[in-house]
């Protein structure tokens, strides 16, 4: 593979999310995650790659898990890594998002790594900042970098994405990890099929290219993969939110239900799990589970993309010399 | 008084309420237009060469927030009309939801004050339908008229109780004053902030229906019919309000209907970047609905064009999207968008065009503006309609820059601007 090229190839310096990416681009950040899973395995974790380059995990929403996950990827590249648990402001108290992020350009860190509440967050801060954005989750809009080891995992233990029909199961409508999946899986070749309750299902959705069923069965039954979604059950200011028993009995994903579906269907979970709610204990831990590969999966792939928009950057800059 | 003579030469003047469409001269005196014809001799005045250019009525904008009292930092009384002048506006109808609301005599008269001081156009007053907006309890709707208000509208906010809404449609035909419906069932739009659909589900934010808008609508025009009063519904954004108005007008319900530039030149594609600056109430809509209101506009069921003029400072626009105020300036660029997307386009000829800017808002209001007319207030302004310009922040007057049409290159600058027989605005 040529290296040069593929480097070329990425003129982004942020990752906002996956609605903007050609297949191209996502192809690009899945293959140089392929040459980044290496590094994991090795006895001493670390490539130069972001050496001298600081990464900062600008968090306004708790996550340990993403966070943890840039932090690691970020530090096997050997960037320097600041972690910022930030208030959310309104227009009248505290620091606006704006000015935090020119706060954290004026430190002159290289990537600001963004997860917020608010759809659009992401892209207000890459606007108004010249150095790297990459989304780590805002409001429902995109999740791209979870979408992207999601294909990535599929990828790795079916070979292809092109024509694969992929089930993502759950809270569709607040979703920003069925946003990105959408977008990432239809521009890759893949049938999405979202199956929900009625009042989760947003409008317009099969307009971004997925089918709609309500009916489980139905979604498990030709699916080569289901994408299980984390339910938010503290979203009780949104009207019509399912009693957790209820939505188990009528959504939960249990070997009964697994035995009608393919035999070697695979089953994801972005995490945390809800055991009992979203999917028993025994498909999570299951043969056809993939939970944990996808986290070792989420190093390489953040890796990837820490690594291609820090390139983009120095490219440009390098031409503005 | 300086200028008391002006004579506007060889221009193209356009007064549909003469039915004019020709190249004349308009003789300007003591405040009033006081000759309109060919020729006209012009020893000792002070000339306008306007060959070439349009010379049509100042425009009647019947939708603005001007902020004062109580939002000085987002428009003033001053700025706002200094912005009006620019963009060819000689007369304003100043929106109710200040700080005070302009919800009793007291305050009416306090706005008259600041009007009096710091007004460079003319500006007209609405009170409010409700105490502090707030849809509850009916003004003393017989007192506002008296001290002045022309127009009740609880803008921003829609009357939700049909009783309260029904009874101030029967005081306000008794008092002989003007209704303004902002026609949104809030329960229905429920903290929306963008158009529902697939713009909502792609940028994953909450959605604003039609339906929210329509429903209301039709709720308003059937309370105006039992009252037999007549009704003005704000800024029409979507393809079912247009055809209950249309339904209505057929069936001779007093109703009449206005829109904003940003519903007949922008979709909610618009918004796909989050720019806050598409940030509206009701939310830009799809491009269907953005057919049916120009349709609406050329064959008359929209009787008029208005800005909805909406300053807000950059602190309350340059935020997270969902956070982020409703609303865009629009009095410096109305025109030019209405040059640039409705003449240019073939869809409005400049007699429409100025009916719907000047004319019909002027005859909706009630007020003796809007013509050309012999012996009518002398509101005109020469305009370039040719002439390309970029809008850029610092272009604008208005204290507020949260403009939809930053970027954008349109058509059409006013040159001249004339206000009670003076020039009060020149390029």
């Amino acid at each position: 593979m040529n290296h040069e090229l593929k480097i070329m190839a990425w003129a982004r310096k942020d990752l906002l999310g996956l609605e903007d990416l050609s297949k191209e681009e996502i192809e690009l950040i899945l293959t140089t995650a392929e040459s980044f899973k290496e590094v994991s395995t090795r006895e001493i974790k670390k490539v130069p790659a972001l050496r001298g380059k600081t990464v900062v995990n600008l968090f306004y929403e708790p996550s340990t898990r993403t966070r943890v996950s840039f932090e690691v990827a970020a530090k096997r590249l050997s960037a320097d890594v600041i972690n910022i648990a930030a208030q959310e402001s309104s227009a009248r108290k505290g620091e606006t998002l704006i000015d935090t992020g020119r706060n954290i350009e004026a430190l002159k860190a290289d990537i600001i790594v963004v997860r917020h509440s608010a759809s659009g967050a992401a892209a207000m801060l890459a606007r108004n900042v010249s150095i790297s954005v990459v989304n780590a989750g805002d409001g429902w809009h995109e999740h791209p970098t979870q979408a992207l080891l999601d294909i990535f995992t599929l990828k790795e233990k079916l070979g292809r994405i092109a024509g694969l029909k992929v089930s993502i199961v759950g809270d569709i409508a607040h979703s920003r990890v069925a946003r990105s999946n959408i977008w990432g899986l239809t521009k890759l070749g893949a049938e999405v099929t979202v199956c929900a309750p009625r009042m989760l299902i947003p409008p317009a959705i099969e307009q971004m290219g997925a089918r709609i069923t309500y009916d489980i069965d139905e979604a498990l039954r030709e699916a080569d993969a289901v994408n299980v979604l984390r339910m938010q059950f503290e979203r009780d200011e949104e009207a019509a939110f399912p009693e957790k028993l209820e939505y188990f009995k009528n959504f939960g994903i249990t070997q009964e239900r697994l035995k009608k579906a393919k035999k070697n269907i695979v089953v994801m979970h972005p995490g945390p799990i809800n055991r009992g709610i979203e999917m028993s204990s025994e498909v999570a831990d299951g043969l056809n589970s993939v939970i944990l590969e996808q986290v070792t999966n989420g190093i390489a792939v953040r890796m990837a993309v820490l690594f291609l928009v820090a390139q983009a950057r120095d490219e440009k800059q390098n031409n503005i010399d | 008084m300086k200028n008391k003579i002006i004579l506007i030469k060889n221009g193209r003047v356009i007064d549909p309420a003469n039915n004019i469409d020709e190249a004349l001269d308009v003789l300007v005196e003591d405040g009033r237009v006081s000759k309109v014809a060919k020729n006209i001799s012009s020893e000792n005045k002070e000339i306008i060469d306007a060959q070439d250019k349009i010379v049509m009525p100042g425009l009647v904008d019947m939708h603005v927030h001007l902020r004062e009292p109580g939002r000085e930092d987002k428009e003033t009384i001053a700025s706002g009309t200094k912005a009006a002048l620019k963009g060819g506006v000689t007369s304003v109808l100043a929106m109710p939801n200040t700080l005070p609301a302009i919800d009793c005599a007291e305050n009416v008269s306090l706005l008259k004050s600041i009007i009096k001081n710091s007004a460079d156009a003319t500006v007209f007053i609405a009170g409010s339908i409700t105490r502090e907006r707030l849809g509850r309890e009916l003004t003393d709707i017989t007192k506002l008229k008296k001290e002045g208000v022309i127009a009740i509208s609880d803008d921003g906010a829609s009357v939700d109780s049909d009783d309260v809404m029904l009874e101030a449609l029967k005081i306000a035909k008794e008092q002989n004053i003007l209704v303004i419906c902002h026609s949104e069932d809030k329960a229905l739009s429920a903290n929306g902030v963008v158009n529902l659909g697939l713009t909502s589900t792609r940028l994953g934010l909450r959605g604003i229906s039609q339906e929210s808008e329509y429903k209301r609508v039709a709720r308003d025009i059937e309370l105006a019919k039992k009252a037999d009063a007549p009704l003005h519904i704000a800024h029409v954004s979507c393809k079912e309000s247009v055809e209950l108005i249309a339904q209505a007008k057929k069936m001779g319900i007093k109703v009449t209907g206005e829109t904003a530039p940003h519903y007949f030149a922008l979709s909610q594609e618009a918004v796909l970047g989050y720019d806050t600056n598409m940030k509206v109430n009701p939310p830009l809509r799809s491009k269907d609905d953005v057919t049916a209101i120009r349709q609406g506009l050329k064959n008359g069921v929209i009787d008029a064009i208005a800005s909805d003029h909406a300053p807000h400072t950059g602190n309350e626009k340059d935020i997270e999207f969902e956070w982020a105020e409703f609303g865009a300036i629009g009095l410096e660029t109305e025109l030019a968008v209405a040059i640039t997307e409705l003449v240019e386009s073939g869809l409005l000829d400049w007699s429409a065009l100025t009916k719907k800017m000047a004319l019909n808002p002027a005859k909706i209001l009630g007020i003796n503006k809007g013509t050309l007319s012999i012996g009518a207030d002398a509101d005109l302004i020469v305009v370039a309609a040719e002439k390309e310009w970029l809008v850029e922040k610092n272009s604008f007057i208005s204290k507020s820059k949260n403009s939809a049409f930053l970027g954008r290159r349109l058509r059409g600058v006013v040159e001249y601007t004339i206000c009670g027989g003076k020039i009060v605005y020149r390029t």
